[in-house]
């Protein structure tokens, strides 16, 4: 059967008529999925604002993969090679006494650098430290790193807050530190401070700028200095190397990639989904609530348009039945009904859209205090187009299925029954 | 002399609350042209019988031949089409959709025809709406009109499509006297000047004896024609 334009303009004039006739209904209808819609807008836009800036955070304050000496790692112990038949307990077996060092560690930076997969390896040395502030310590961490190449992965020009990274370059014995780490020092650039190494070794450096990047935990705790800077306070030689940073073309690789490189190297290749297990379980859990309370609020709507379409039908028995008489099918009656509620969803939808992006503008201005954990000063909003669209989609779709369930109740009117004269 | 409608052998029951037989194997053929009306009483089947033989009903058994088409065992959809093409409907309300003005409520079944174009349709509706003497109120809403004015209102809807059969149920019977003489003389005239076939349920005897046949029921049956 073809489908009859001027049929379906008909349906459509005479849904027209019904939706303006009856105008407080309609915008009651409408405002169901406008108030469902505008809150999905709302809550993805806060919850996914919040999940990016997480992952942000993680981004910057871990690398993709991160190789190290774990020295912790359970070994082979010596009876197990000297017996392997046997059924051998060791009780509280301990780590050897080996150095953090990786072994030909520029070799492994060479190898990854090949790697297509891998955009950046970066070698560094990372070490406990107390800094010693008047007669007090404060226990801390030293990264010596290549701070160009430190750059290129972390992206730390943009967390600087004073000073610049070249000024590092050009100063063997400089240091940069942590803002919350400097704010307890009572530092500012160009203040000297002194360090001590757990091997007891002191030495004097100079502040020449002051990173923030938003976690507590690591601004608190971390400064950056040359590499060779930091061997020599170690007294180590030119070839120790702890840690190798590693940045993805493709970071949801990671976990894959971790594993291979810890076969093929020997050493541990931490990913950064489990070194931030804890935050991005957050993420998880954030979605969930989401899309729950979004889907809760959208049938909730839905049975608003169902209802309304239910009594207006009720109420237009005889407008139906004579219809059917007069040489409408049961596919035109179904399609006026149909057209009132997808206009509902329509334009109760656009509106929606238009009240979740004025939610969210709102919730953006409102100030939020993250603590000293995170560095946040207003909520992180997603305004993403992507939601946008879902929202329509989602809106036209339930009141689709709202309304198709009364509008195919009134195809099936039979107009004898109503027509009769009894 | 043609005949428009030729119902045969048609018999139905009713099954609720128990089996019954309302229509026992009743033929009836009605020539182009004829004021018929369809008499009996409550309960004798008159209205049923209309209700098959305007396609509506298609719970029977027997056949339905209209304008030469046979009716029996199509589809809803095809039937319906054909009543928007070939039948006019009268009830005994006039169910003329309230949102809507005179002149669209006369409209719809040519639009839902969709043969002519709107302004056509316009031009033909004004024109029945003449005949009726409704055409001044062609704009006004219809809850705005008397019950005789809107039972003639939807005559002219009826008529729009210039069908074969015009069919009514108890046309008369929700007005007074004057009203009903009023209706009675519009029927009369499209008979006489327009050969218009005219199919009336009622049970308005003043009516029926005014007609030009009259097709008496009883228990399911035709008893006199």
């Amino acid at each position: 059967m073809s489908i009859n334009l001027s049929s379906l303009k008909l349906s459509l004039t005479i849904a027209r008529v019904h939706l303006f006739s009856k105008p407080k209904q309609t915008i009651i209808a409408m405002l169901g999925v406008t108030f469902g819609i505008g809150m999905f807008i709302a809550l993805i836009g806060l919850m996914t604002g919040l999940n990016d800036f997480t992952e942000e955070i993680t981004m910057t304050s871990s690398p993709d993969i991160h190789i190290y000496h774990d020295i912790t790692e359970k070994r082979v112990n010596l009876l197990e090679v000297v017996n392997p038949q046997g059924l051998n307990v060791v009780h509280h077996q301990k780590p050897k006494n080996e150095t953090a060092k990786l072994r030909s560690a520029a070799g492994i930076v060479e190898a990854l650098r090949h790697d297509p997969r891998i955009q950046g390896a970066a070698p560094m040395i990372s070490s406990q430290v107390f800094y010693n502030y008047g007669p007090a310590q404060l226990n801390g961490q030293i990264q010596g790193v290549e701070i160009m190449e430190e750059d290129k992965l972390f992206d730390l020009k943009s967390k600087m807050k004073d000073g610049r990274l070249e000024d590092l370059l050009s100063f063997q014995e400089g240091i940069i530190m942590g803002s919350g780490l400097a704010k307890k020092l009572n530092m500012k650039k160009g203040d000297r401070v002194v360090i001590t190494t757990p091997q007891g070794f002191t030495r004097t450096l100079k502040v020449v700028g002051i990173f923030q990047i938003g976690i507590g935990v690591v601004d608190n705790i971390r400064s950056y200095a040359n590499m060779s800077m930091v061997q020599t306070i170690l007294q180590q030689d030119k070839s120790f190397i702890t840690d190798i940073n590693i940045k993805l073309k493709n970071r949801h690789l990671a976990k894959t990639i971790a594993t291979e490189l810890q076969s093929n190297f020997g050493y541990k290749a931490e990913d950064w989904e489990t070194a931030n297990a804890t935050f991005l379980t957050g993420v998880t859990v954030r979605n969930i609530i989401t899309y729950a309370v979004s889907f809760t609020l959208l049938v909730v709507a839905g049975f608003g348009i169902y209802n309304i379409l239910n009594m207006t039908i009720y109420n237009k028995m005889k407008d139906i039945a004579i219809l059917k008489a007069m040489g409408f099918a049961g596919m035109d009656v179904r399609n006026i009904f149909m057209i009132q509620s997808l206009v509902i969803g329509l334009l109760g939808g656009l509106l929606g859209l238009l009240v979740g992006f004025t939610l969210s503008v709102l919730i953006a201005q409102a100030p939020f205090d993250g603590g000293d954990l995170i560095n946040l000063d207003h909520f992180p909003v997603n305004f993403k187009p992507t939601y946008y669209l879902t929202g329509i989609v989602f809106g036209i779709c339930t009141t689709a299925i709202a309304g198709y369930m009364p509008s195919r109740k009134a195809a099936k009117v039979d107009p004898i029954e109503i027509l009769r004269g009894q | 002399m043609s005949i428009v409608l030729h119902a045969q052998g048609i018999t139905k029951y009713f099954y609720d609350p128990e089996k019954f037989q309302v229509l026992k194997n009743i033929n009836l053929q009605v020539a182009r042209g004829q004021f018929l009306s369809l008499v009996g009483k409550s309960g004798c089947g008159k209205s049923t019988l209309m209700y098959v033989l305007s396609t509506m009903d298609t719970d029977y058994e027997g056949t339905l031949q209209i304008a030469g088409a046979s009716l029996t065992g199509k589809s809803q959809n095809e039937l319906a089409k054909f009543r928007n093409r070939h039948i006019g409907f009268v009830f005994q309300f006039h169910y003329l959709l309230p949102e809507f003005s005179v002149l669209q409520n006369v409209m719809i079944p040519a639009l839902k025809l969709g043969e002519c174009s709107a302004a056509e349709i316009e031009q033909r509706a004004i024109e029945k709406l003449k005949l009726l003497g409704m055409a001044e109120h062609a704009l006004k809403k219809t809850n705005k009109l008397s019950g005789g004015q809107q039972q003639r209102v939807a005559i002219a809807r009826a008529l729009i499509n210039n069908p074969d059969i015009l069919m009514g149920d108890e046309p008369t019977g929700n007005l007074d006297s004057h009203n009903s003489n009023i209706v009675f003389d519009i029927f009369r005239e499209l008979t006489t000047v327009h050969k218009q076939t005219i199919i009336a349920v009622t049970h308005d005897e003043e009516f029926a004896r005014r007609t030009d046949r009259v097709v008496e029921m009883s228990d399911g049956k035709i008893i006199s024609h």
